[in-house]
């Protein structure tokens, strides 16, 4: 028996993902679209990438060796080195083409139906208590001026009033660049937390919890529905993003989250009001000067005996110079121009900088564990240097 | 009713430079085009899969049938032609090359001649 048959090895069917009142429809052929991109990323990874690594082993490491009479030492080199070597470009080639076609279609699905989605959403969210939006908020730079991950208009583009298509878009083909293994609800990162706190904290019962950049919410929900009697406030500075997040948790069940437009380098919550502050893969779309801010506000905002939970992807430091050089790539390549910059920070340096206790600062990983038998568990995923549904933690206590 | 173009802004860029990898960027670009065409070949094979699911559950067909199926004389004149036609389409450019190393030098005189007439 071929051992493909024995278990289902591939991403999950698109008709597996999770659906809400603000979830884009797909079609068939929509859906067959996400279904091709899910595998071309499966191959990508699984039989173009060894090729990458062995180009560098084989060929491009030895030509640096004879060349300079020593290894690569930074992975700055190892990029000029791979540049030249076509099992990189052909890898490369295909894994931005795969961005653009993933962009492509879901902002199709999306824009064919955008004045549905916006008014489903704008019925859901009139007159909330629970979403605060400011129309003359002054987007920070480092969101406004950039298509983070090659998203046209980036989180806070408007194509009409009430627009939610950015969000739309974003949650309607995240799994076609994870291969479903964030889940049906794309909610890996957040439902990773959760485990881990209950694991290492059981006992742990946050009354206010802050999400820093919480986007559609998809990290969100899993913390709220752990900790249903805990006030969870959700910040993110783009108006569409939070609209559709407040509309998505109404659709979902979930009433214990207020989403609030409001930049977190400065909030206006009292001192010490938050027992968890956690953010989900956002510290490396700010910027230097943002993050010293946001290091600061959350030792302001954290209560005595609280906890800063960051997830990101991990630090450079201590890594060997090939990995560093991979797992750079969206820097460069998919319109992420912090990464670099944040992943060579030493964060403890900063969290100690901003009044935390060196002591009180610590890294773990996580991982998501899917609870449906359709859904490939994280553990078994091949690392995708960034896409894998696996995670650092930055964390620190007050 | 909105009146973007919707067609347009699904294909729109992301702000930023686009990175190219390969020493000929036409080669990157003939790469992207390809892709996208694959994308709708796998798109196309995934909805007649479900068709043929679709029509073997309703009893309408076995699928062995279809794996059975031998066209007739006509049939199979019409697939020939069908092939034909498709491959002639796609590689157009081949076929042109070919007829332009027979042509060229008329070509290019007369070119010459009617740009001078």
């Amino acid at each position: 028996m071929d051992a493909r048959e024995q278990s289902f090895a591939g991403p999950p069917p698109y008709q597996a993902v999770g659906r809400h009142a603000v979830m884009p429809e797909t079609s068939h052929d929509e859906a067959a679209r996400f279904n091709f991109l899910a595998n071309l990323n499966k191959y990508l990874s699984s039989a173009l990438l060894p090729g990458v690594k062995r180009a560098y082993e084989q060929r491009a490491k030895p030509r640096f060796v004879a060349e300079h009479g020593r290894l690569p030492q930074h992975r700055r080199e190892v990029r000029e080195l791979m540049a030249q070597e076509s099992a990189y470009q052909n890898w490369s080639a295909l894994r931005r083409s795969t961005m653009e076609c993933r962009q492509q279609a879901g902002r199709a699905v999306v824009l064919r139906q955008l004045d549905r989605l916006n008014r489903t959403a704008a019925a859901l969210n009139q007159d909330s208590p629970r979403l605060h939006l400011q129309p003359d908020f002054a987007v920070p730079r480092y969101v406004a001026a950039v298509d983070h991950h090659c998203m046209p208009g980036g989180y806070t583009g408007e194509l009409a009033a009430d627009d939610v298509s950015a969000p739309a878009n974003y949650d309607v083909g995240i799994f076609a660049t994870t291969g479903g293994a964030l889940g049906r609800y794309s909610d890996g990162g957040g439902r990773a937390l959760v485990s881990w706190l209950q694991e290492a904290h059981p006992d742990f019962r946050p009354r206010r919890i802050l999400d820093i950049g919480c986007g559609l919410g998809h990290n969100t929900l899993p913390l709220a529905q752990a900790f249903p009697d805990a006030e969870v406030v959700a910040v993110d500075v783009a108006a569409p993003m939070l609209r559709y997040a407040h509309a998505r948790a109404r659709s979902l069940g979930v009433s214990n989250v207020r989403f609030v437009q409001a930049n977190a380098e400065h909030l206006d919550e009292a001192d010490q009001s938050f027992d968890l502050i956690v953010s989900c893969m956002v510290l490396h779309e700010t910027s230097r000067t943002a993050i010293e801010k946001l290091f600061g506000e959350t030792r302001r905002l954290l209560a005595p005996g609280g906890m800063v939970l960051h997830v990101e992807q991990p630090q450079y430091h201590g890594m060997d110079v090939f990995e560093q050089f991979l797992r750079d790539w969206d820097a460069f390549n998919n319109n992420e121009p912090f990464w670099t910059t944040m992943h060579d920070m030493d964060l403890r340096a900063l969290a100690v900088r901003h009044g935390f206790a060196s002591e009180q600062t610590f890294e773990t990983g996580v991982r998501a564990a899917n609870d449906d038998s359709l859904f490939p568990p994280s553990d078994v995923r091949k690392e995708d240097y960034g896409r894998a549904a696996a995670w650092y933690v930055f964390g620190a206590r007050a | 009713m909105s009146t973007i173009d919707r067609i347009a802004l699904a294909n729109a860029k992301a702000k930023g430079r686009r990175p190219y990898f390969f020493e000929h960027p036409e080669a990157e670009r003939v790469l992207n085009i390809t892709m996208a065409v694959m994308q709708e070949l796998a798109v196309t094979r995934e909805r007649l899969d479900t068709l043929e699911r679709l029509l073997e559950s309703k009893g309408v067909l076995a699928r062995a049938e279809i794996e059975a199926y031998a066209p007739d004389r006509p049939a199979a004149q019409q697939r020939a032609d069908a092939h034909q036609e498709l491959i002639g389409r796609c590689l157009r450019i081949l076929q042109q090359e070919v007829e332009a190393l027979h042509d060229a030098p008329q070509a290019a005189a007369t070119a010459d001649e009617l740009a001078s007439s």
